[in-house]
């Protein structure tokens, strides 16, 4: 089997966005009719040409949602350890140019956030950090999820990508899921948007899902940030790439989000802008596509978003996140990585689930279902 | 009467506690479904926590819990996982699911039989969840397994009996209760299910999705009952020709 870099390359840009150009309402129709689909369907159905389609989509993709998932919501609680950077990224409060104050949490300070999550009743925590190395290294992260793991159900991690040796040593302490979004497929572009540290080695991060299934990790989520190219294109990639995953890793789980770009300090204007019905459009095709992967949504969208967005094929979704370091304890400060849209609390955001008929599920894991000692 | 390991039901559909919109509606359905035996999954519940949800809510005098392992990839995961529910839940019943793959969750047949047999070694008794494979389901009841569970077709599929013609010689030859697990969508599937010979079935989400799961949990109830009944009368068999006259035959009677 091909790795994922040359398969990608045999899809430049400008030939997946003149295959979306073509795509006729027939097209779309029989995307839509089939009982499975593959890439080639999704392709029609975010293309220009499926926009008309929008409420078959969305009752198919609830239907798919439901069966599969049941009334199930997850919910889950960012956990910002660290505002520090080496990358330059022209997108990120974080980036290493923008003149904010840098903080990493000490221990003390992570079990203070601890206790103010637990309180809230998360059992999912995903931590994040930016990327430094020297600080925020292996290392720290080893000794933050040794730290957290025995008093949550379930961590995840949302840092800069690692070895494969590296995630092992995480795996082996308690870590179960990784989070690692490409940005862009764009390789042109993503040098524009990552001048400058590690991350500007495109392959390096594009390869990070085959290292961590290699690790054996449980679960990743992949995704696009929307807003710096064609969202239709970067999102066909992302499909790609799952299907690559899952058909290589067949053991690990996998999940998508797809971020849109938010204001923060410093910050620059999307190239690309997509609006809520295209975000729709979006998630009901990637459901469409396969019925079984878990969909992301963060409290970067609105509340009148994420109130109607529920029903049409979201799985997951974090509450009262806070991301800055120390932001739960402490409260808001300006060392945010982006400004949050959604405020509301975990509480309200449950009992808006309840309201819609759905279940708030805190917990859907157990430490004693991965056994670390393998 | 249905006995499995020592202990006997009335009701012949088992179900199960995912997907449902609320613990009441959980509840509810969970009643008018009459089932006796009910799976938890390990990973849903909190099992530090006494006052939990969802096992509040089944502590009804007629329900047997029945901890499933789903989430393990391994044996040793999996016995992991059953020697915890034991502790938290007061049961050495478990529902070994052991499914590497996390899309379809197909069961690992090489890992099942091997916790199944460290398992019943440690006084579990065990209920595997499997693939419709004849030959393991003889090996399963070889290692001690208390019952077999093949799937009608993938989880969740609402697919139905798939795997017929390998259920049918599951049941033709096996020693232990066989279950039905897995695929029935809607409640012929049960029907069908018990016709053949099925000793129980096990129903989630074509009862907790359905948009009255109380009126479903009944439906089954019904399906399974009417199902058995059938089977217990001794049916007909089936014939690809009419019966009804014997024209080359008939002079006969006039002997």
């Amino acid at each position: 089997m091909n790795d994922f870099r040359d398969l990608l390359s045999q899809y430049p840009p400008e030939k997946v966005h003149q295959a979306l150009a073509h795509v006729t309402p027939a097209r779309v129709e029989q995307a839509l009719a089939k009982k499975e689909r593959d890439l080639e369907d999704f392709l029609a159905l975010v293309s220009p040409a499926a926009a008309p389609y929008l409420e078959g989509m969305a009752q198919k993709s609830r239907q798919l949602t439901l069966q599969r998932f049941g009334n199930n919501m997850q919910l889950f609680a960012p956990l910002y350890l660290s505002n520090e950077c080496q990358n330059i990224c022209t997108y990120c409060g974080f980036s290493l140019d923008n003149k904010i104050p840098r903080k990493t949490l000490s221990d003390k300070e992570i079990m203070k956030e601890v206790e103010v999550l637990k309180g809230m009743g998360f059992e999912h925590i995903l931590i994040v950090t930016g990327e430094a190395n020297r600080t925020v290294g292996v290392d720290y992260l080893e000794h933050a999820i040794q730290l957290i793991k025995p008093h949550f159900a379930n961590v995840s991690m949302e840092v800069q990508p690692l070895d494969q040796d590296e995630y092992e040593r995480l795996i082996r302490s308690g870590l179960h899921s990784v989070l690692v979004y490409q940005e862009t497929y764009y390789r042109e572009t993503y040098k524009i948007h990552h001048p400058k540290g590690k991350k500007s080695n495109f392959d390096y991060r594009l390869e990070t899902p085959d290292r961590l299934g290699k690790a054996g990790i449980h679960k990743v989520g992949i995704g696009a940030l929307i807003g710096l190219e064609d969202w239709r294109v970067d999102s066909f990639y992302t499909a790609m790439h799952l299907r690559y995953l899952e058909k290589k890793y067949w053991q690990t789980k996998y999940a998508i989000s797809f971020p849109r770009l938010r204001p923060f300090s410093g910050g620059q204007e999307p190239k690309v802008a997509m609006n809520d019905k295209e975000l729709v459009q979006l998630i009901c095709a990637y459901r469409l596509l396969d019925p079984d992967v878990e969909l992301s949504l963060s409290t970067r969208e609105t509340e009148h978003f994420r109130n109607h967005v529920i029903k049409l094929g979201i799985t997951s979704m974090s509450a009262g996140s806070k991301t800055n370091p120390g932001g739960y304890a402490a409260g808001k400060e300006s060392l945010e990585q982006f400004e949050i849209s959604d405020e509301r609390s975990p509480e309200k955001i449950a009992g808006l689930l309840k309201s819609q008929g759905y279940q708030p599920v805190w917990k859907d894991w157990d430490p004693a279902l991965q056994n670390t000692f393998r | 009467m249905l006995t499995i390991a020592n202990k006997t039901f009335t009701s012949r559909l088992f179900t199960g506690t995912g997907k449902f919109p609320t613990y009441q509606s959980m509840q509810d359905a969970l009643e008018a479904s009459g089932s006796e035996l009910v799976t938890v999954a390990l990973r849903r519940v909190d099992v530090k926590d006494k006052d939990d949800d969802m096992l509040a809510h089944l502590s009804h005098s007629r329900i047997n819990l029945l901890p499933n392992t789903s989430g393990v990839r391994t044996a040793k995961e999996a016995v992991f996982a059953a020697q915890l529910a034991r502790e938290a839940l007061g049961t050495n019943w478990v529902k070994l699911e052991i499914h590497p793959d996390p899309r379809y969750l197909m069961p690992d047949p090489i890992e099942t039989l091997s916790a199944t047999e460290a398992l019943v070694k440690e006084g579990f008794v065990v209920l595997p969840y499997i693939h419709a494979d004849p030959v393991l389901c003889k090996r399963l009841e070889d290692a001690g397994a208390s019952a077999v569970m093949p799937l009608g077709s993938p989880i969740g599929s609402n697919n139905g009996l798939r795997t017929l013609d390998f259920l049918k010689i599951i049941i033709e030859q096996s020693n232990v209760p066989v279950v039905v697990d897995a695929g029935l969508g809607v409640p012929s599937h049960a029907a069908q299910a018990m016709e053949i010979g099925a000793d129980a079935v096990l129903v989630n989400t074509a009862i907790a999705v359905a948009q009255n799961p109380v009126e479903m949990g009944k439906a089954f109830k019904m399906a399974v009952e009417a199902g058995r009944m059938a089977f217990e009368c001794g049916q007909g068999t089936v014939s690809e020709q009419a019966n009804a006259s014997s024209p080359l035959t008939e002079f006969l009677s006039y002997e």
